[in-house]
């Protein structure tokens, strides 16, 4: 991301050249950069222009840093209008085989002139053997945002306000904390509170992978509330309870990686997060605008919902429950009652979201049910009769599952 | 209008039990009190049943001795850290309350060695006037009271006794200290004055001048002075004790009168205390502590009587702090470490009078307790009738210690509480008012073959045996086997039937039969594990069942048994007593099972498969080897680290080690934990579970992984319930996210109320729960209040708890609360108790804070464990393992001790006696036992608690408006 690039040229107008790409054929048009209209548009909008009517087709695009990104929803898609100086290169391939996976570097890049000559859709390196493999950067969906800086604008400097998704991931949260002494500044003069402290974050654990916590920062806060005066235990407590969207507060020992101690960045807005598809080489790369958090959708949409309330929390929370409901009086039997038949039971009704695969979110509650039922709740069987709206286990007894907000119901 | 009915909320009203670790004993014959202090720095003074006062000393030092002055309200107290403390009984608004009025430590003269002051023996002399004070260094001080003025010019020095010692005492060595002062019974200006080493002398007060040397010449342990004022008597550490004539006129010619070694020809131990009281006609009675053989009985704890041809030694369960007789003699008041005993010297046999306070609680160590709240009269005379079977071995002759007048109204209801005991025995208390009375144990043992004889009776000692020892006292902390161990306890109040759970997986059914009755119990075992493999149980076995008729008396009698496989401790039990149906469970699943039919219904395993532990038994043992392993490798690691770096400060190192900081893993929870299938509750409830226009009986069952099972349950009609099976159908199952222990269910009615107990809508006890409206569950986990609604399970409102204070909810229970200003509003709520020791009322069913204060100190795991709640507000927690805390959240109902107790009325006569009051009989122990209002001036809120709680620990709170509402 260090890589340098052509100056953007100056834009006089509003109008976005976009050149697309499909396998040899390249179309050229201009849209309006700030013009109505959606991803839903954009992508029937290609599909004329290409010829290509219900052709199942992925869209990417090539971005500043010449990193083919993808394009699938509202967000992407301006984001993709936006950066485009002037031009836009899409790439457009179609949904079969093996998938198609967007990276860094995956596109050549030639360090004078922006022209795309070998436009690739998998990992390169092989013909260019200097440049160093790329990340690997997974479909969107398979993303889980896990960790999080929020708040910056409204926390002290020397304050960080991290949270850390629980349900993105099967790691622990990895960390120990212990009681120990703050030394705080006060118009007294210099005064000593007892205060609770990181004392060690497990290797591989989640609060390693993150980079955003260190041994030795003071905890401030836990899901908002001051733990000044709580013991350990309490506040060991509290952070287990929130475990599941635990956001702390911190102090950190380390005050020289702080996020606005490093350039400005304000055009990022309040959050800066990582993305991290479960591996730990994503650490510390929070403050910069990394193309995955960007583009993520999850990312997207969870960075507004954080400047909220608790309220978001409890959802969660509450839909968490697991609610198994056998009304039929069939004879017990413990492997039966999550295949159990009932479909009077609509708590929330799926709605026309069934038909939106695109738009169908990461499933971040699935990975959290507890092993005994959930097993048989798995991903795939879950998103599949979502996806397609109807009972995609008819093997046992036409089991339908119902998702939405990370509800689960089994009926 | 109303404002919130729990609005006043009351701190600890009351303690219930015998005091832990008591160390001093007084009595005033005058006021007829008793008083005890404890080694913590208590003060608690009983008179009639119902009188009791507390107070706690700001010092927290032992209490060694007290002493009431004689005719007079005060008291002086002796601590360990060498200050005297006087209190008194004011009255107040026509009732008594126990204040501390001053305090005073001697001081001796500049440079003098502490031993000069250090007090060691106390007279309160007659007069009510003057305290003397006998130190380590021999000194004699002359402290004038109740104000402590040291009255320089009466001390008696060791100097002035020294110089008059005759010359043939042992070459007038040193004297030592001072072990003990008694006044002469008929010349107040007489006192004597026995040092460590054995020699006594006569004082006399006015003259300042020994009068008489007694030299004994055998370590002293202490002296009596009889009632005529003739003789002394004097005990000594070699098991010896001597009679003495007083008073000769020839102060050379004294002689030992009479010298006896009790116990004799083999060395004995020390007699420590010896007194003689005269009868009316006839000899007298003779009582003294110790003096046993020290080789064969030197570990026994007696007391020795001896009255004419009778001689008996009574032997104690525990340590004897000391002893004192009621003057007639009627009775001998024996405090030792774990109980009180008092002895009836009138009648025949001299058997034990039950005492109406200070009972031993912990007689067999308390495993756990219930409350049974309004007690129908019908059940309570039974329950007392075969009581009273129990308690024939006690005298007939009425408590002896009746001080002080009880002014509290009676109780407005009949409340019960039950212990479960270590040993299988379940005792009753009535828990009505201020005395917390046994009324009735029960045993469970018989049912079982245990290495313990049922038949060994205590107070059986063999023939012509020598000393001749007869046992007394309850206290009896040994269990035989410790399977029998009483984990939860059920109680109908309607039916009075019984459910008894205990260690080994067993649950027994009872029913109270008026009658003695000889049958078997059938033993049924269920198997918890359901077939599931792998698994081995490493923990004890279940226990034997005795397959022979088994004789029970009158009372709860067993009729079905049943047996959980593997036998784990029971942690969950209900009673349904309409269905007859009773629901256990364990770390391993749970039952349900038919007691009209002694059919087992329903069997779930809840156990996760990776959960080892659950499955190899008490898990105490597993995890410690464990936590050894971990923590030797961890000391390996260490000193190979320590042995790399030798060079470094070793000094440093070790520092850095011992300062290493304890540290908390952040963890979610996650199914893998260990005992997420231990079930923590069990409920059942007539509602909506299928549709929301037919009700059913159904089962809830909650397991520590937040997991809540649901049952429907088909009951056959009234007319075909014995023939045909009852049935249970799974219909829910709820996994809560936050994975939280489930400690508490309950199902609300279409108001909002908690449903009733069984059978109390029958017995018009209860409204009718609202059928019409749509019911709720409220699943209360260790960390948050979830309202569902019902039939369809969904999310309706919760309270997060943990997230918010980080406080774990420890104990819940559901509470009505009546309003101490409107007769007939009342709400119900949720009672919790935290981790952190604080009570919380949540309302039901909007789960919304309403208070909370703290209640038990955090760090007191067992007190928290130990605390239930009553319906009606109030809170039972052992403070000790003899003592309940008794606390109250409700305005209207209140149990606090009121009473009253008036300065004696002076008649020159030492041993004037007041006229007992009539009505207080062993008969009817039980009524009127009453309440009062203990330092009414005082209105502490919670806020400014901390300040009150200082100096209140022990003692009554309570705010102006709950005084006039108990007053009337």
């Amino acid at each position: 991301m260090s890589r340098q690039h052509r100056t953007p040229l100056k834009l006089t107008d509003n109008v976005v050249e976009v050149k697309s790409k499909f396998e040899a054929e390249y179309r050229r048009f201009a849209l309006k950069r700030n013009g109505p209209g959606g991803f839903q548009e954009f992508y029937r909008l290609l599909q004329t222009i290409h010829r290509i009517p219900g052709a199942d087709v992925m869209l990417g695009y090539a971005d500043v840093h010449g990193d083919l990104l993808p394009i699938n929803n509202n967000d992407n898609y301006h984001k993709a209008l936006s950066a485009a100086n002037p031009l836009l290169r899409i790439i457009i391939t179609k949904k079969e085989g093996e998938p198609v996976v967007f990276a860094t570097n995956s596109l050549q890049r030639r360090k004078k002139g922006l022209g795309l000559t070998g436009l690739r859709t998998s990992v390169t390196g092989s013909t260019h053997s200097r440049s160093r493999p790329g990340l690997m950067i997974g479909m969107p969906q398979n993303f889980r945002q896990i960790s999080s800086i929020i708040d910056v604008d409204i926390l002290p400097e020397t304050h960080r306000r991290v949270r850390l998704h629980k349900h993105g991931t099967h790691k622990p949260l990895g960390f120990y904390i212990r009681d120990g002494v703050s030394v705080r500044v006060t118009s007294q003069g210099v005064e000593k509170v007892p205060g609770v402290f990181i004392s060690r974050l497990v290797r591989g654990g989640l609060a390693e992978s993150t980079g955003l916590l260190g041994v030795n920062d003071e905890i401030l806060e836990v899901n908002g509330i001051d733990v000044a005066g709580k013991s350990l235990d309490q506040v060991t407590d509290m952070m287990v309870a929130n475990s599941h969207n635990l956001i702390v507060t911190v102090k950190p020992a380390n005050q020289r990686n702080n996020v606005v101690h490093r350039g400005t960045k304000t055009s990022m807005g309040n959050s800066g997060s990582v993305g991290s598809a479960g591996s730990n080489n994503s650490a510390l790369s929070h403050d910069s605008p990394s193309p995955a958090s960007q583009s993520n959708p999850i990312t997207a949409s969870n960075s507004i919902a954080e400047g909220d309330s608790d309220d978001d929390d409890d959802d969660e929370d509450d839909d968490g429950d697991l609610i198994l409901e056998n009304d039929c009086l069939a004879p017990y039997d413990s492997h039966l009652v999550t295949n159990s038949n009932n479909t009077n039971l609509n708590r929330d009704s799926p709605g026309g979201r069934s038909h939106n695969p695109g738009a169908a979110r990461p499933l971040p509650q699935s990975v959290s049910l507890p092993n005994s039922v959930g097993a048989s709740l798995s991903d795939s069987s879950t998103a599949l009769s979502n996806h397609n709206g109807n009972p995609a286990h008819m093997s046992s007894s036409s089991q339908e599952s119902m998702r939405e907000d990370g509800n689960i119901i089994t009926l | 209008t109303n404002s919130p009915p729990h609005d006043s909320i009351k701190s600890k009203t009351l303690e219930h039990g015998f005091p832990h670790q008591p160390s001093a004993l007084g009595y005033s014959p005058s006021l007829q009190l008793l008083a005890i202090g404890t080694r913590s720095g208590a003060i608690k003074l009983y008179g009639a049943p119902g009188v009791e006062f507390m107070g706690l000393h700001d010092e927290n030092a032992a209490v060694t001795q007290v002493h009431f002055l004689p005719h007079q309200v005060e008291l002086v107290t002796l601590l360990d850290d060498n200050s005297l403390h006087m209190w008194t009984l004011k009255a107040h608004k026509g009732l008594s309350e126990l204040l501390e009025i001053g305090r005073f430590t001697l001081t001796g003269p500049p440079g003098a060695p502490p031993s000069v002051t250090r007090v060691t023996a106390v007279l309160a002399h007659s007069s009510g006037e003057l305290l003397l004070l006998g130190t380590e260094g021999g000194h004699v001080f002359i402290v004038e009271v109740p104000g402590f003025r040291e009255l320089e010019e009466r001390n008696i020095s060791l100097d002035q006794v020294a110089s008059s010692v005759p010359d043939d005492y042992i070459g007038r060595r040193n004297l030592e200290h001072v072990e003990t002062l008694q006044e002469n019974p008929v010349d107040p200006n007489q006192v004597v004055i026995g040092y460590g080493r054995g020699l006594m002398v006569i004082w006399n007060l006015e003259k300042q001048q020994a009068i008489q040397h007694i030299p004994a010449t055998q370590q002293l342990e202490s002296m009596w002075w009889t009632e005529d004022g003739g003789h002394l008597l004097s005990s000594h550490s070699d098991g010896s004790y001597c009679r003495w004539m007083a008073g000769g006129e020839d102060m050379n010619e004294e002689e030992e009168e009479k010298s006896d070694i009790p116990y004799g020809h083999f060395p004995c131990k020390a007699i420590s205390k010896i007194i003689q009281l005269p009868t009316e006609k006839g000899p007298p009675f003779l009582l003294f502590s110790g003096g046993m053989p020290r080789a064969s009985y030197g570990d026994r704890h007696c007391i020795t009587v001896i009255h004419s041809k009778t001689h008996v030694a009574l032997d104690f369960t525990s340590r004897i702090i000391d002893f004192f007789a009621i003057r007639d003699p009627s009775a001998l008041v024996v405090l030792v470490e774990e109980e009180l005993v008092v002895i009836d010297l009138q009648t025949e046999g001299w058997p034990v009078i039950q005492t109406p306070y200070l009972v031993p609680l912990h007689s067999s160590a308390i495993t756990c307790s219930h409350h049974v709240s309004a007690i129908p009269l019908k059940l309570w005379e039974r329950v007392l009738a075969a009581g009273d079977l129990q308690s024939k071995h006690y005298s007939k002759e009425p408590w002896p210690i009746t001080g002080g007048q009880n002014l509290a109204p009676d109780p407005p209801q009949r409340d019960l509480l039950l212990t479960g005991h270590e040993d299988g025995t379940v005792r009753f208390w009535d828990a009505s008012g201020v005395c917390l009375c046994p009324m009735y144990k029960l045993s469970t043992s018989g049912v079982f073959h245990t290495d313990a004889d049922p038949n060994d009776n205590m107070n059986q000692g063999t023939e012509g045996e020598w000393p001749p020892f007869r046992k007394v006292g309850c206290f009896d902390p040994y269990s035989d086997d410790p399977r029998l161990g009483v984990q939860k306890i059920h109680l109908c109040k309607y039916s009075g039937y019984l459910a008894v759970a205990g260690t080994a997986g067993q649950i027994l059914m009872l029913e109270l039969n008026d009658e003695a009755a000889e049958h078997t119990v059938e033993a049924k075992v269920v198997d918890l594990l359901q077939g599931q493999e792998g698994f081995r149980w490493k923990g004890h076995t279940q226990l034997d069942v005795r397959e022979e008729p088994v004789l029970f008396p009158p009372g709860f009698q067993p009729f079905t048994l049943v047996q959980c496989q593997p036998p784990a401790v029971v942690t969950a039990l209900t009673l349904h007593s309409e269905w007859k149906l009773v629901a256990f469970g364990t770390s391993h699943g749970f039952g349900l099972y038919d007691y009209q039919q002694w059919n087992n219904v329903l069997v779930k395993c809840t156990l996760n498969p990776s959960d080892q532990l659950a499955m190899e038994g008490p898990l105490s043992r597993v995890k410690s080897i464990k936590k050894s392993l971990r923590q030797s490798f961890r000391r390996i690691r260490r000193s190979r680290v320590s042995l790399r770096k030798h060079h470094v400060n070793n000094a440093a190192e070790l520092a850095e080690m011992e300062l290493a900081p304890v540290q908390r893993k952040i963890e979610a929870r996650s199914s893998d934990d260990s005992f997420t299938g231990l079930v923590r509750t069990i409920y059942f409830a007539d509602t909506f579970l299928s549709d929301s226009s037919h009700n059913t009986p159904s089962l809830w069952a909650g397991t520590n992984g937040g997991c809540v099972f649901a049952y429907m349950l088909r009951l056959p009609a009234a007319e075909r319930r014995t023939d045909e099976l009852v049935t249970a159908q799974p219909a829910k199952e709820i996994q809560l996210m936050h994975r939280a222990p489930v400690v508490g269910i309950v199902v609300l009615d279409g108001h909002g109320a908690p449903l009733p107990e069984p059978l109390e809508v029958a017995h018009d006890l209860a409204r009718s729960p609202d059928m019409q409206g749509s019911h709720h569950l409220v699943v209360i986990s260790e960390e948050q209040f979830k309202v569902f609604t019902l039939p369809k399970v969904s999310a309706k409102m919760k309270l997060k708890l943990t997230a918010v204070d980080g406080s774990r909810v420890r104990r819940v229970g559901v509470a009505w609360f009546g309003s101490s200003r409107s007769e007939d509003y009342g709400e119900s709520g949720l009672v919790v108790l935290t981790n952190q020791g604080d009570v919380h009322v949540v309302s039901l069913p909007t789960v919304k804070m309403q208070v909370h204060y703290p209640c038990v100190r955090r760090e007191d795991v067992s007190g928290i464990a130990s605390c239930v709640f009553t319906k009606h507000g109030q809170g039972f927690y052992l403070i000790s393992p003899s003592e309940f805390e008794r606390f109250s959240l409700s305005a209207r109902y209140l149990v606090e001790p009121r009473c009253l107790v008036e300065v004696p009325f002076r008649t020159g006569s030492a041993t004037q006696r007041r006229p007992q009051p009539d009505g207080v009989s062993s008969a009817h122990r039980y009524k009127s036992f009453c309440v009062s209002v203990f330092y009414s001036d005082l209105k502490p809120t919670i806020s400014s608690k901390s300040a009150a709680r200082r100096v209140m620990e022990h003692a009554l709170l309570n705010d102006e408006s709950e005084y006039r509402e108990t007053e009337l």
